[in-house]
């Protein structure tokens, strides 16, 4: 399957859980700024890359899959733990786009804050996309 | 208090767009990526270059990849408890943290002492 957009998927989500991802991930950032003013930058850096709104998308993830067959007069609770497992095989790789973020911040902070942010996030789409694309083209 | 009122708004706003994104593109495992943004980071590291300067965020940086890399175990640990085990996406989400906090801490040990 090629890589395409589908608007429709936002209808699916309802408006308290967009609340529930804001205030979760709202809470990611407050503890891992506390994390590093309790334990200095070392530790609290670690929780950059802590899954906190895992959780919560993964469920929704699997819930819509589950109610979308459930609709068409399907068994949708095994497609629903497909879905979500599939959710966190592109994580496994988008970890390592994170990787290649976290490295350009730490090469490039010294030069510019916006610099570094900027080739970070480039990184991160580029190793990403990268590693997805060879996963399907090897068809792993 | 206000940095951290701050924090919180900047941060539910970096990982609500960019869990839109994720709802919206097709497959589900390129969506997936969106599950590793660097949503938190940006806010985070934004604010840390504001308000520590830039060896700071270096160093956050840094400890950043180790944390990714227990992240990516996490992810693993998640998609075979769920696809093997069936188990459900909570359950094996929420046991998975227990990896990734062992993962994170022990690789800081090792790697930063």
């Amino acid at each position: 399957m090629a890589i395409g957009i589908k608007p429709s998927a936002l209808r699916q989500t309802r408006w308290h859980e967009y609340l529930i991802r804001f205030a979760l991930g709202g809470l990611a950032t407050v503890f891992a700024g506390a994390m590093a003013k309790m334990f200095g930058p070392e530790t609290g850096g670690l929780f950059l890359a802590f899954p906190a709104i895992f959780s919560a998308s993964a469920t929704l993830v699997e819930k819509h899959e589950r109610q979308r067959k459930e609709k068409a007069g399907l068994r949708g609770t095994r497609r629903g733990k497909e879905a979500a497992a599939l959710d966190a095989a592109g994580a496994a790789l988008g970890s390592f786009g994170l990787l290649a973020f976290g490295a350009a911040v730490w090469l490039l902070a010294a030069y510019s804050a916006g610099l570094s942010l900027l080739v970070g996030s480039v990184a991160w789409v580029v190793v990403s996309v990268c590693l997805w694309s060879i996963r399907r083209w090897i068809g792993a | 208090m206000t940095e951290y009122v701050i924090r919180f708004f900047v941060g539910g706003f970096a990982v609500s767009m960019f869990a839109v994104l994720g709802d919206l593109f097709r497959p589900k495992s390129f969506a997936g990526l969106f599950g590793a943004a660097p949503s938190v980071a940006l806010a985070t590291l934004a604010m840390a270059f504001w308000n520590q300067g830039p060896t700071y965020a270096a160093i956050e940086g840094r400890s950043m990849m180790i944390g990714s890399l227990a992240l990516c175990l996490y992810s693993i640990a998640v998609c075979q408890l769920t696809k093997r085990y069936e188990t459900g996406a909570l359950t094996a989400t929420l046991a998975s943290l227990i990896l990734w906090t062992a993962a994170a801490l022990g690789g800081k040990w090792l790697l930063l002492g």
